[in-house]
């Protein structure tokens, strides 16, 4: 029988080689967790792949789970194997070893730690920049143009840019087509496979455009012009939600609208700028610009009446010189 | 003191807290809030008849000057200061609206196209305070807020795609002469009568209704006020499936 002398080490069996079981089932559980992510989480993943711009974000989410996901099962992994494998056993009051410094785990910590950091902002920079990666480079002053041709007709098949002016108003929005005469529309219409240049802006207080389906979301703000773009790849229906908070009735401000085919979209467009130019709604619409001002009535030339920095107020008319017939 | 008896407390104080701050939420949301009566409209013959009216001003006690909705009781034929009302589904709603306000431009102008009613459509008369009748029974698709000075305010479901510009007295003809009284009346006020019909979805479901035109007066760019509170420029239609 082997006995122990009093102020003697204690001899400890064998040790197994713990880092190396957890860095196999770390390696086993981590391409496990990854192959799950890409190929049968992200073609969930939201916005889904409607559009290009759906598309890059969608990846760009799967990615970075895809990074995150050893990170987790290191930081999980390794509790659970402490708690399992090192807990203290019953009556075992003594304490435990003493912690050494370990230039090796050290190393590994500072290494792998950087790398992840450096990764990520490697990414996300690159996603950044790279054109309609995240919907960077775009806004009031975009730093980058839409593949296309600029053009003042729109064509199908032509891979012309379609631009579309999104207007929001409390709590209702509308869409112009500039290409079109200006006709403007409470249904969000696009054609597929076509770039679209989308002028987001405001006509009272701030809104945000939030086509969820073709994962665009811009700020609509009064007197300024938001460039968001995007291609829709798939036909199909879109929401469109205000998701800045507008008013009372800003959880009701929805509408929707529906990718189509080329040709179906250039007939609905052509149909309602017909049907806007013979009931004379066309004429009344201010000329079609980047930003309004609402306190103007073009047809007037001139600034509404404007009490105590109030526009619009009941009660107030025009000067009696302005025509009355209804 | 044992550790049961510590946790008791702790939970019972923690409870009394959480009490107090929903009663003082309930308390206040309930002292500030002005129940709204739901006017009921019956349909007959596959037909319902709704009646509203704009004012300039309203019969509140609390906030007089702000322009309004009424709706019409059809028993009583009583006005009610209110923006709820309740349709059958599935029905043809004649919509019959009494614009007593003045014009005020729309802050878009595509809203002075009417649509989805029957027809696309609108019929406006238009009337000065001594009951002459100036112009009789129009029928349009346009009022164009900004070329004439004729729209009071708007009437929008827009979650039904029911969007009408309703129609105010001349400008010229009822300028200082509006109703200053309200729930306004027919009898020596000058005032536009706009009717038009739409059908109400199969699916009941509640729908909110609004006006487009910026008419808060004495709030930032007339929107607020009245625009944002129920009872005034906005309610809302309570569609009833059978």
């Amino acid at each position: 029988m082997t006995t122990i002398q009093e102020g003697a080490e204690p001899r400890h069996a064998a040790e197994p080689r713990h880092g190396l079981r957890m860095l196999i089932v770390w390696l086993v559980l981590s391409l496990a967790a990854d192959l799950v992510i890409w190929f049968i989480w992200k073609p969930h993943l939201p916005p889904g792949d409607m559009s290009s711009s759906a598309q890059h974000q969608q990846f760009d989410i799967a990615v970075l789970a895809i990074s995150g996901a050893p990170v987790f099962i290191a930081v999980v992994g390794y509790f659970i194997y402490a708690i399992v494998v090192w807990r203290a056993k019953p009556g075992d009051d003594s304490d435990g070893a003493p912690i050494h410094s370990n230039i090796k785990v050290q190393a590994a910590w500072i290494i792998g730690t950087s790398a992840i950091v450096l990764w990520l902002f490697v990414f996300g920079t690159i996603e950044l920049i790279t054109p309609a990666g995240a919907g960077a480079g775009e806004g009031p002053t975009p730093i980058w143009q839409l593949a296309g041709k600029q053009t003042a007709v729109w064509t199908p098949g032509s891979n012309d840019v379609l631009q579309v002016q999104v207007i929001g108003q409390q709590w209702v929005w509308t869409f112009r087509y500039p290409q079109f005469g200006g006709m403007e529309s409470t249904q969000l219409n696009l054609p597929v496979d076509t770039p679209v240049e989308f002028h987001v802006t405001s006509l009272d207080v701030i809104h945000e455009f939030w086509a969820y389906q073709l994962g665009v979301k811009a700020d609509a703000n009064p007197d300024v012009d938001n460039v968001a773009y995007t291609e829709a790849k798939q036909v199909g229906g879109v929401t469109v939600r205000c998701s800045e908070l507008c008013g009372i009735w800003h959880g009701a401000m929805f509408t929707y609208g529906k990718v189509e085919s080329q040709s179906a979209f250039q007939s609905w467009a052509s149909g309602v700028q017909s049907a806007e130019q013979s009931s004379g709604v066309l004429s009344a619409l201010p000329a079609y610009a980047l930003t309004y001002d609402p306190t103007v009535i073009p047809q007037l030339g001139k600034q509404m009446v404007n009490v105590d920095g109030i526009t619009g107020a009941a009660g107030y008319y025009y000067p009696s010189t302005d025509p009355v017939q209804p | 003191m044992s550790v049961p008896v510590r946790a008791a407390a702790l939970i019972v104080a923690f409870l009394i807290v959480v009490g107090l701050g929903v009663f003082t939420a309930l308390y206040y949301i309930g002292a500030t809030s002005t129940q709204l009566t739901t006017v009921h409209y019956a349909a007959s013959g596959g037909q319902v008849n709704v009646v509203l009216q704009e004012d300039p001003q309203n019969n509140s006690a609390t906030t007089p000057d702000w322009v309004s909705y009424y709706v019409q009781d059809p028993s009583s034929k009583q006005w009610i200061h209110t923006t709820l009302f309740s349709v059958p589904a599935n029905t043809k709603v004649n919509m019959t609206i009494y614009g007593y306000d003045g014009c005020t431009p729309l802050r878009n102008n595509y809203w002075s196209q009417v649509q989805g009613t029957t027809g696309g459509t609108v019929t406006v008369s238009q009337f000065d305070q001594h009951g002459k009748e100036y112009v009789t029974n129009n029928t349009t698709s346009v009022i164009n807020s900004w070329a004439n000075c004729n729209a009071g305010h708007t009437f929008a479901i827009p979650s039904l795609g029911v969007f009408v510009p309703v129609a105010s007295p001349n400008a010229q003809l009822s300028a200082n002469n509006l109703c200053s009284s309200s729930p306004c009346t027919t009898s020596g006020n000058p005032y536009a009568l706009e009717t038009f019909s739409f059908r109400t979805p199969a699916q009941g479901g509640v729908f909110r209704w609004q006006c487009l035109i910026p008419c808060g007066g004495g709030y930032l760019d007339g929107n607020g006020g009245p625009m944002q509170t129920l009872g005034f420029m906005m309610g809302e239609m309570d569609v009833v499936a059978s």
